[in-house]
């Protein structure tokens, strides 16, 4: 990167109005910014858009989507339903084709879909005719037995379904079927976890124990993680950063930054302050 | 124009099987079965005679009867051993031991308590819908959803009032998509029905032009027209459950999703 | 309402172990059946019949059958039957309904031709293959093969068309081949519905092989029912054989119910409910 004088620098601090974008662009903290342009962004979104032809009628679902996401980062994209996020996920997972613009990945263009980075479905994904252990096996078939069921044991154990092994999908509850479905995505170890809303089948006292699981999960491996939901609570507990995307045409209305430390603290001021800029972004009322 | 490759693509196949018939028959040379062409003839003549009218409309005639009795007997009796467990327990190893009865095989039965003639065809074909429309029933009630059954509950009806608002119209999707599988049944069955000595109909047919003469091709024309009717019949029942579903504004898909 | 319907709400799954043979059911069934017979006997007395059969001749009919052997021999003439005639069909059903439902464009060319071949009854068949084959065995074996093939393709295609397509995307995801993805992933989650069809099949199998044994050959069960009316107005055995069929026929289809039942393909028939 070619360096920039100070005065250039602030000039182009002067973003013009409208949605706002996270262009890296040298301002303020210099260091970090810099460092990150030097490190190529895992996953980056360049003009990504969507156009679908149910009936014949062009529907645009995702419009221009510009988005970098760092190697080992958390990052919730945060909608209202219908918006477009599971669309864009499903793109930068592979199963769909943008009409314009491309995903890549670690320099790669995204073509299909990819063991390196494994998507996971609502409960429904996981297979119901395969025992606990076949279906987080689902993908070992290449590792030897030995180091197979060392593997599935130690994911087993990483998610909390101890002593369920042996059991099929239809005998366990819905967030203990969600827990399979973490297990089978991180025992091929991939580069990138999609998840697409996968607490949304659960009730929320269950959630509030499938995410700070998520989070311990997700600090023991490091995996680049980008998470898609329609509960702002959510986003904000578990994300670095929060894309918070329009309705319909989607485009990416902001971009906040979580910088509350973690264990995050859920009554701490800064908590609290984030959560209101997001409602004041999604222009929420404050009170019911 | 989007729909014409599928159509082109289902037409293609019955004209394939259509050929192959009449090349495996034109190789083999075999005097018996009848080509394609025969059949088309065979057809015409009995167009022309007038007996393909009198023979479609005989065999629709009992099979009508004895699939109406079947339903009005069957439905409410399946629906009474499904809601009544334990009577529904009581009779069900009765009702599963005589279902996989052939109908044919009734009917020594059939001429011993009815003799010969329209009386026990029409038995027959009654025989042949009454068990699955048991069935049917039977399931209908098993899959209503437990939260209609409580939601009436709740409003305190009365058992009338319970069955009538509540419990008809959610089995009803599924009445309904049995009945159109138990016509196709009681369809297939006439053939048996009509081989007991009655002198009309398309089972008639078959079983006379192989006896009278071995008119091969008026047997296969026979299996044709069969089919075709069969067929024709699925696709209206299939047309008039659509209407129904749409006028109770169900689906058995909006039942099964009410999770 | 007398009877309450107990069923867990729909987000708590009943973990435990299905319930235990449940021994008042038996009775009651027991119960049922007794009450049947009852009033069949009943009848007799009322109607004084001389020609249609009492239970207890009936029950006579079975043991004189059982003792002369012809039992033994009707029975297994008709279970070998449908052996055959339903091997033959799985055996080439099987395979064509998968490949229709996984190629759909394969499935839309030769769906019409099943759709007119189905309606058609194995009864109708009938004439023809007594004409092509003769009196043998293998008149029954062909109506066998061509009632259950069209139903086995018809379950088998439907099965892989209805197979959800979470799955197979997740498959895919996991970098599996396109064969790899129908063996490891459509073909288990197909397999409830197959087994549901072959379970159809198997049934259909059976009516069929009466019907035809009562036309087509001279061994068999539906060949004792007509025969033992034609020679001798036996109707002991006419209604004792037809008890044995029925009996037979709801044997198979226990049978193939503890196979859906296994816990591979269990979850199916749990979903279905």
């Amino acid at each position: 990167m070619a360096e920039t004088s100070p005065d250039v620098r602030r000039a182009i601090l002067q973003e013009p109005p409208g949605p706002k974008r996270e262009v890296p662009a040298p301002v303020l903290d210099v260091a970090a910014r810099e460092r990150r342009e030097l490190a190529r962004p895992k996953v980056a979104l360049r003009g990504v858009s969507m156009v679908f032809n149910p009936h014949g009628k062009a529907v645009r679902v995702l419009d221009d989507i510009d988005l970098d996401v760092d190697e080992g980062e958390f990052l919730c994209l945060l909608g209202p339903s219908g918006c477009g996020k599971s669309t864009l996920l499903n793109i930068v997972g592979g199963f769909l084709r943008p009409t314009s613009g491309d995903v890549r990945i670690d320099g790669e263009v995204v073509r299909g879909p990819d063991p390196r980075r494994i998507y996971v479905f609502q409960e429904r994904g996981v297979f119901p005719w395969l025992t606990v252990t076949d279906n987080i096996g689902f993908g070992l078939g290449h590792l030897d037995r030995a180091e197979r069921q060392r593997r599935i044991k130690h994911y087993i154990d990483l998610v909390g379904l101890q002593g369920f092994d042996t059991s099929y999908p239809h005998e366990l509850s819905g967030g203990m079927k969600q827990r399979v479905e973490v297990a089978r995505a991180l025992a091929v170890n991939p580069d990138v976890l999609y998840l697409d809303e996968p607490f949304g089948a659960l009730d929320s006292i269950t959630r509030l124990t499938m995410r700070a699981e998520l989070l311990r999960i997700w600090a023991a491996e490091r995996k680049t993680i980008i998470f898609v939901t329609h509960d702002i609570e959510e986003s904000i507990q578990l994300a670095d950063r929060v894309v918070i995307m329009t309705a319909r045409p989607a485009k990416m209305r902001r971009i906040v930054a979580i910088d509350v430390p973690r264990p995050r603290d859920l009554s701490s001021p800064r908590y609290i302050a984030l959560r209101e800029l997001v409602f004041d972004e999604l222009g929420l009322a404050h009170r019911i | 124009m989007r729909y014409l490759p599928r159509f082109v693509l289902k037409i293609s196949g019955v004209v394939t099987v259509i050929a192959i018939w009449g090349l495996v028959v034109q190789v083999t040379d075999s005097p018996i079965i009848p080509g394609p062409w025969a059949v088309a003839r065979a057809i015409h003549e009995l167009a022309v005679k007038g007996l393909l009218f009198k023979y479609a409309v005989a065999s629709l005639f009992r099979v009508t009867w004895g699939y109406l009795l079947a339903v009005t007997i069957g439905v409410p009796l399946g629906l009474m051993l499904g809601w009544y467990k334990r009577i529904g327990r009581a009779f069900n190893p009765t009702v599963q031991v005589l279902r996989p009865i052939s109908p044919l095989a009734w009917i020594p039965l059939a001429i011993l308590w009815l003799g010969v003639g329209d009386g026990s065809a029409v038995l027959i074909i009654f025989l042949g819908s009454f068990f699955p429309m048991v069935m049917t029933g039977m399931n209908a009630v098993r899959n209503v959803t437990p939260t209609h059954i409580n939601a009436g509950r709740n409003f305190g009806l009365s058992a009338w009032r319970f069955m009538w608002s509540v419990l008809f119209p959610a089995v009803t999707p599924q009445i309904i998509a049995g009945m159109r599988l138990t016509f196709g049944i009681a369809w297939l069955v006439v053939v048996a029905a009509e081989m007991i000595a009655v002198n009309s109909g398309l089972g008639f047919l078959i079983v006379d032009a192989r006896n009278a003469g071995n008119r091969y091709d008026l047997i296969v024309a026979g299996m044709v027209l069969i089919g075709t009717i069969g067929l024709l019949l699925d696709v209206a029942m299939r047309r008039l459950e659509r209407l129904e579903s749409i006028r109770w504004g169900y689906s058995t898909s909006a039942i099964d999703g009410e999770r | 309402m007398t009877e309450t319907r107990q069923v867990p709400p729909a987000n708590e799954p009943a973990t435990q172990p299905p319930a235990r043979r449940d021994w008042s059911g038996s009775g009651l069934a027991l119960a049922g059946t007794a009450a049947m017979i009852a009033i069949w006997q009943a009848a007799m007395f009322v109607s004084d019949s001389k020609v249609f059969p009492s239970p207890l001749a009936v029950a006579r009919g079975i043991g004189e059958l059982a003792r002369t052997g012809r039992l033994v021999m009707y029975v297994t003439d008709s279970l070998m039957r449908v052996g055959i005639g339903f091997s033959l069909a799985l055996l080439t059903g099987l395979p064509l309904g998968l490949a229709m439902g996984w190629f759909p464009r394969l499935g839309s060319a030769v769906n019409p031709v099943m759709q007119i071949l189905r309606p058609i009854s194995p009864l109708a068949w009938i004439p023809l293959a007594v004409v092509v084959f003769g009196i043998s065995n293998a008149a029954p074996i062909a109506l066998i093969f061509i009632a259950s093939f069209c139903a086995i393709v018809e379950s088998s295609m439907n099965g892989v068309r209805m197979v959800s397509q979470v799955y197979v995307l997740a498959a895919q995801n996991f970098g599996l081949s396109r064969a790899a993805v129908f063996r490891r992933v459509v073909f288990p989650a197909a397999l409830p519905q197959i087994l549901n069809g072959l379970r159809i099949a198997l049934g259909l199998s059976w009516v069929v092989v009466v019907a035809a044994e009562m036309v087509a050959v001279d061994s068999g069960l539906g060949y004792l029912i007509i025969d033992s009316r034609n020679a001798g107005k036996r109707y002991d055995l006419v209604v004792g054989g037809m008890v044995l069929i029925g009996a037979i026929g709801l044997l198979l289809d226990t049978l193939v119910l503890r196979i859906e039942r296994l816990p591979a393909v269990r979850w199916g028939v749990d979903a279905r409910t």
